[in-house]
């Protein structure tokens, strides 16, 4: 007895789903990128579990695009964060709902 | 008689499995696992407790005085009087503490330290967890440090506690950088992450006397300096222990613990510095092998604790004899000269595999080695800059 | 690959992701994101991609985790508690898990059990990534090399 693919996905699209929230109902800057990194990681999820349930396994094609998707998101938190300091400097306020001006 | 010897420990856990011979499979693995986690815990703890007193014997003796001698025989159970005294002090939370963070750091940070010594090998057939990436294993679960020590610095809700998490992390960081970039020659030249790979590589003599251990490669030997050192920063020892630079900022992270929590934390540090020196004995000195093929009839663990515990000689004679460098020293240092030195070795290892890998290659590298070294010598010369510090603080 | 082991490791994922997604406190929410990621990587190794768990432990919570509560600390003047709540958010997000678990039930070809397969090496990945991918890889060098100098000159205190 063992997990199914089917199961996998209902996590990763759990988990996914999960990031949506963040990412739509908190209204701080960190908490929308913990978001995102969150629906990232479902998606990463979802290429493991493909590979993994393929019928050609000797090809890590889902593998490598899992690693490929990590580096990226962590190049993507980096700079994220890196503007939320920069807005916060400015603005003083990490809200997101409060950056509502275009000029600097 | 000697094989035997050298397998005792591994026919001795054969021999508790055949007892559960009749057993499903996943109970004998499961069986299997703990034997290896009590070995681990066994062994690593006893050494713990033996290294505390010992460490505080050789301070001693380089301070000229006499260090602890007044539980048992030379003081040899100063451990278990220390032990008695952290249990039944008082455990302390401070009120506006973070309640949650502030207890799960300290098991954290011991949890991490125990899992990284899972991957060494101790001697022949002697790795607890086998894994493809053991090298990697290893830093991924050494980098879970960084959050707990940010978590006991946050969980405290102190000044100095944070100061003290802020620093070691930025001290952490930095040489997290060199210390991964020196294994990387290494892994390049024997194509595999495994330790047991790594290790069985470097067996055999060069020119029938010379051990092929890493560390005699000019590159290899670059590269083991700046491990240890990095080695010293990862386990805030001297002189890299500003985090918890007592005339600074008390304690640094640990400011807020008491009785047991802080005896974890301390456990905690020491088993950082077993696993990052037995690294470093795995990578670079061989492992588990003999140096001279005379004394190969000595078992395989003894040879890997022999140089486990030249090497934590090493870090308390350095603790006894240097003072405590400045935080924007140790930042240069890692950023100037530590990072392109690392990236040197890992030119001077592929010029020695190109050039054969004999005594050619030998020179070649040491000559690639060389030339960083001194143009990075002359390019940081730091004799002319004396100047009245500068501050810069946060806003 | 055992169901014990995907149901405790599922739980355990989705109920950290939850409270990162919803802890109002930001830094016990910080610590959750780093606890999800942990499982996730639980995941990789259940699926025999040891790699890739190994890779997204030490990128996640030796890096990025990190990177978050430094930020958290750095922008603390600010609320600490994050109160407000948008609940077409929540609605929207249940929205489209349902429409997903109705998309993933309703395909009968993906009711299929694992494989056998040959454990995937580190070897192999390097191998691959060195031949057919080495172009994806210079990129992403790249990429992370543009994020590197991006970020720094993002946080540079501006000169008046």
């Amino acid at each position: 007895m063992s997990p199914t693919l089917q199961l996998f996905l209902i996590v990763s699209a759990a988990l996914f789903c999960i990031g949506l929230l963040a990412a739509l109902s908190r209204r701080h800057a960190i908490f929308i990128l913990i978001g995102i990194e969150m629906m990232l990681a479902g998606a990463n999820l979802n290429f493991i579990a493909f590979w993994r349930f393929s019928s050609e396994p000797h090809q890590p094609t889902g593998v490598m695009i899992a690693i490929f998707s990590i580096a990226i998101a962590a190049a993507e938190a980096a700079v994220g964060l890196a503007l939320v300091i920069s807005v916060y400097r400015h603005y003083r306020t990490t809200n997101v709902d409060q950056l509502d001006q275009l000029k600097g | 008689m000697s094989a035997s010897l050298d397998q005792i420990f591994v026919s001795g856990k054969q021999w508790l499995l055949s007892w559960l011979a009749s057993a499903p499979e996943w109970v004998i693995q499961i069986a299997s696992s703990f034997i290896n986690i009590f070995a681990l815990l066994g062994v690593f703890l006893t050494l713990f407790a033996l290294m505390s007193v010992l460490e505080r014997k050789i301070l001693g003796r380089i301070q000229n005085r006499y260090g602890p001698n007044r539980v048992g025989p030379f003081g040899l159970f100063q451990p278990i009087a220390d032990g008695i005294k952290m249990l039944i002090k008082e455990d302390i939370v401070p009120a506006r503490a973070d309640k949650i963070v502030h207890f799960l750091a300290p098991v954290l940070i011991a949890a991490t330290a125990i899992l990284a010594l899972g991957i060494i090998p101790y001697g022949r057939d002697m790795t607890p967890f086998t894994i493809d990436g053991g090298i990697l294993f290893f830093f991924a679960v050494g980098s879970t440090t960084e959050l707990a020590v940010f978590m006991a610095g946050w969980g405290s809700n102190n000044k100095f506690s944070m100061l003290g998490a802020m620093r070691a992390i930025a001290q952490m960081i930095s040489y997290e950088l060199p210390l991964i970039i020196t294994v990387l020659p290494v892994v390049m030249v024997v194509g595999s992450l495994m330790p047991n790979t790594i290790v069985a590589a470097q067996g055999g003599y060069a020119l029938g006397f010379v051990p092929r251990w890493f560390v005699f490669t000019p590159w290899g030997a670059t590269a083991f300096i700046l491990f240890f050192v990095s080695g010293l920063v990862e386990s805030n020892r001297t002189p890299f222990d500003v985090p918890e630079g007592e005339s600074e900022i008390v304690a640094g992270h640990m400011t807020e613990y008491s009785g047991f929590k802080y005896a974890t934390f301390f456990m905690a540090e020491y088993i950082g510095m077993f696993a990052i020196t037995g690294l470093a004995t795995t990578l670079f000195l061989g492992g588990w092998h003999a140096p001279i093929r005379m004394l190969e009839f000595i078992p395989s663990y003894v040879w890997f604790f022999a140089k486990l515990s030249t090497l934590l000689l090493v870090y308390v004679w350095l603790r006894g004899t240097l003072p405590r460098t400045r935080v924007d020293q140790i930042m240069n240092f890692a950023w100037k000269f530590m990072l392109p030195m690392a990236f040197t070795c890992i030119v001077a290892a592929a010029v020695w595999h190109y050039a054969g890998r004999g005594p050619a290659g030998w020179l070649w590298s040491l000559a690639v080695i060389a030339a960083v070294y001194f143009t990075l010598s002359i390019l940081l010369d730091t004799r002319r800059k004396f100047a009245p510090r500068t501050y810069r603080f946060a806003e | 690959m055992n169901s014990v082991a995907f149901i405790v490791i599922a739980i355990f994922t989705l109920a950290a992701g939850l409270a990162a997604a919803t802890l109002q406190k930001l830094m016990h929410a910080a610590l959750s994101f780093a606890v999800t990621f942990v499982g996730i990587a639980a995941f990789f190794f259940l699926l025999g991609a040891e790699f890739v768990g190994l890779v997204q432990v030490f990128v996640y919570i030796g890096a990025v985790a990190v990177l978050i509560v430094f930020t958290i600390l750095l922008t603390r003047r600010d609320v600490e508690k994050d109160r407000m709540f948008n609940w077409s958010g929540v609605v929207i997000a249940i929205a489209v898990f349902g429409g997903l678990i109705w998309a993933i039930l309703k395909t009968q070809s993906l009711s299929v059990a694992a494989p056998e397969i040959p454990a995937l090496t580190v070897k192999r990945i390097g191998e691959v990534l060195m031949t057919n991918y080495v172009w994806p890889l210079q990129c992403v060098g790249l990429l992370l090399t543009a994020a590197l100098v991006g970020a720094l000159i993002l946080v540079m205190e501006e000169k008046q």
